[in-house]
């Protein structure tokens, strides 16, 4: 009796020791789409689950799917009301409302994932995708026979423009002729007409696809019709073993983490974090279905990237127009990257404004 | 473009069609009798994620098939308990299953994520299918396109060649005279939204097991309410509507091939085609043949309770 006494008196002390110095940190999470999409969302919670792991008893999260970015507000202030310390919006809709409920509790971290918008208590945090397209059109770039590669994209924001442009700069640096034909597909997700898109591109003979949309729809028709693609925000080897080269992922975990130690720590402040392959943010899939030649062309592009070798967008870049967008041995800066609305030469699109 | 690049293209435009003329030709029916289920979306995904679990468990693609059309059915009996049994609004009830339907479809598929299986089987008929620029349309389809031929034929033929197409008509007009005459008003309502209910979960499970042989959540990606959209626009005619869900389909498969051949038109635009070309169409048919008065089943979405 007096053991078991003693060990509810212990217990009581130890949570009241270290949960009294910091309470227990409540983290939330608004997600888009749904945890189960095995892409975007998916990743975004596979971050979470990182955070329980990493710091077992400290964090308690709580998370939000399929939340429309119509709707988000009072998502996001359900959360901040619910005793939340720290909340992650994770989509580029949520940027407005995120702001707004954060005016309203400014005791509240909150943390945007795509945006650019920032407050006292709002950072903001993404990746740098087109790192990874620019390995990926690389590696396009070698292995495409009929010199031709078919893009899904899904709208004509800075994000998926700067993508395409990466992945062109990318292809063009071992196959100056390569033809990108592009197909606007105006959605993040409908797996039909991903499919439909792939189906055309295929048709109009592109043998590699890569997508900037969020199904695994492409991936299967390019298995089926035995040519090759790229996955999209998480490894979809599992839908295309044949076809697969590699898969751009999304790796939040770290970020999270970090951000959840420094609120715990009283060190959190706002800023913004743009981080890409050397930081472990961007990851690509294990580089299938290529000769070890054109592997190696990859590993070697992504250690070049990581080591600051090389930059997708060091100059000479030249805009569809002609003019020149980066100067030769310059880099592009982080705002001409952010807000590209420009197609590089070579492709044969117009941009949809 | 070679004569297999238009065989190709064709078959793709039969494809993206099949869906919407299954679910619609089910609502179809419904609103025929006076009931507008606006849970089409609803029913939809959950078949198309009962179907894919159905199949993968027992590795048979028919047995999903079943399964799909199956979990809609369950849907609107629902659905049907609530507007035709309960005379509650069809409206808000509709919506509510829309609603309901995304929710369950994840709960019943989550654990289905990820999984693949291979497309649903073509037909293949030694010579025919082989016929050069028209064998693969019509002789290698999968069986949900023939099935949803059929449903077109077989919805025509009962609608206004059976006495009791006439009936379900007939009450779809009018609810209060169908039933002085003694025709059972609530049970033909509620069989015409089980039969809705299971179109659509049919038409969810070609998407999961033959469109885009895999599940995820809200893959339906607005379909249901196209099909919606479709029994409306064509006058609640089916082969109207069959035509609409031919235009529609090829209209958004044309536009993505003529963005893949590079012709230079803006993506905005040619992805809002098929819903104006779609709508004009269908409009137009439907002007040149009114002769006064609405289109619509006369009592469609009105509750009936006999006893008031």
């Amino acid at each position: 009796m007096r053991s078991i006494t003693g060990a509810l008196i212990g217990a009581l002390i130890l949570s009241l020791g270290p949960a009294r110095a910091e309470d227990k940190l409540k983290v939330g999470f608004v997600y888009v789409g749904p945890v189960a999409d095995y892409g975007y969302s998916f990743q975004h919670d596979e971050s979470r689950k990182a955070l329980v792991a990493a710091l077992p008893g400290k964090v308690e999260t709580t998370f939000l799917e399929n939340v429309p970015e119509a709707d988000s507000e009072r998502a996001i202030e359900k959360l901040a009301r619910s005793g939340m310390g720290l909340i992650f919006t994770t989509s580029f809709g949520f940027m407005e409302p995120t702001l707004k409920v954060a005016r309203k509790f400014p005791k509240v971290r909150f943390e945007h994932a795509t945006g650019y918008k920032r407050a006292a208590n709002v950072s903001t945090y993404s990746a740098r995708f087109y790192e990874g397209r620019y390995v990926c059109g690389k590696i396009a770039g070698k292995l495409s026979k009929s010199g031709t590669v078919g893009y899904i994209a899904s709208f004509p924001i800075p994000e998926v423009v700067s993508g395409i442009n990466a992945f062109m700069l990318g292809a063009q640096s071992v196959n100056p002729n390569l033809k990108l034909k592009i197909v606007w597909v105006n959605t993040w997700f409908d797996p039909g007409k991903e499919a439909e898109a792939a189906k055309a591109l295929l048709a109009q003979g592109a043998d590699i696809l890569t997508q900037h949309t969020d199904s695994a729809a492409p991936l299967q028709e390019a298995e089926k019709q035995g040519r090759l693609a790229f996955g999209q925000s998480s490894d979809q080897y599992r839908f295309a073993p044949k076809a697969q080269l590699t898969s751009i992922v999304d790796d939040w975990s770290h970020y999270v983490v970090a951000e959840a130690k420094a609120a715990l720590d009283g060190t959190w402040k706002s800023q913004d974090t743009w981080q890409g392959i050397k930081d472990g943010m961007v990851v690509l899939a294990p580089f299938t279905n290529m000769p070890d030649d054109v592997k190696a062309l990859a590993e070697e592009t992504k250690a070049g990237i990581v080591a600051g070798r090389i930059h997708p967008f060091r100059g000479p870049v030249t805009k569809q127009d002609g003019t020149v967008a980066v100067k030769d041995g310059e880099i592009a800066p982080d705002p001409m990257i952010l807000g590209m609305n420009w197609y590089v030469k070579g492709i044969d699109d117009t941009l949809p404004q | 473009m070679s004569l297999d690049i238009v065989q190709m293209v064709l078959v793709t435009v039969v494809s993206a069609a099949t869906p919407l003329i299954i679910a619609a030709m089910g609502e179809l029916v419904a609103e025929r009798a006076g009931v507008l289920n606006l849970g089409v979306e609803g029913m939809m995904v959950l078949g198309a994620a009962v179907g894919f679990a159905v199949a993968v468990e027992t590795g048979s693609t028919l047995l999903g098939a079943v399964g799909g059309a199956g979990a809609g059915l369950a849907l609107s009996a629902l659905f049907g308990l609530l507007t035709v049994g309960l005379a509650a609004n069809q409206v808000a009830s509709g919506l509510a299953l829309t609603i309901m339907g995304l929710g369950l479809s994840g709960l019943a598929g989550a654990s289905y994520v990820g999984l693949k299986r291979e497309p649903a089987p073509h037909l293949h008929i030694p010579v025919l299918s082989d016929l050069p620029g028209v064998g693969r349309l019509l002789f290698g389809a999968d069986a949900f396109v023939y099935v949803a031929l059929a449903l077109v034929a077989g919805v025509s033929w009962f609608l206004w060649r059976t006495r009791a197409g006439l009936t379900l008509r007939a009450i779809g007009d009018d609810h209060t005279a169908t039933h002085a005459l003694g025709l059972p008003v609530r049970k033909v309502r509620f069989l015409a939204v089980l039969f809705g209910g299971a179109c659509a979960g049919l038409a969810g499970a070609y998407l999961s097991l033959a469109y885009t042989p895999f599940w995820a959540p809200a893959m339906t990606a607005g379909r249901g309410w196209i099909a919606l959209a479709l029994v409306v626009f064509a006058s609640w005619r089916p082969l109207r509507v069959a035509a609409g869900a031919l235009l529609f389909g090829g209209t958004t498969v044309l536009q993505l091939h003529a963005q893949a051949a590079g012709l230079g038109l803006p993506g905005q635009a040619l992805s809002a085609l098929p819903y104006i070309a779609t709508i004009l169409a269908l409009v137009l048919l439907s002007l040149g043949r009114r002769q006064g008065g609405s289109l619509a089943p006369a009592a469609l979405g009105r509750d009936f309770t006999p006893h008031r």
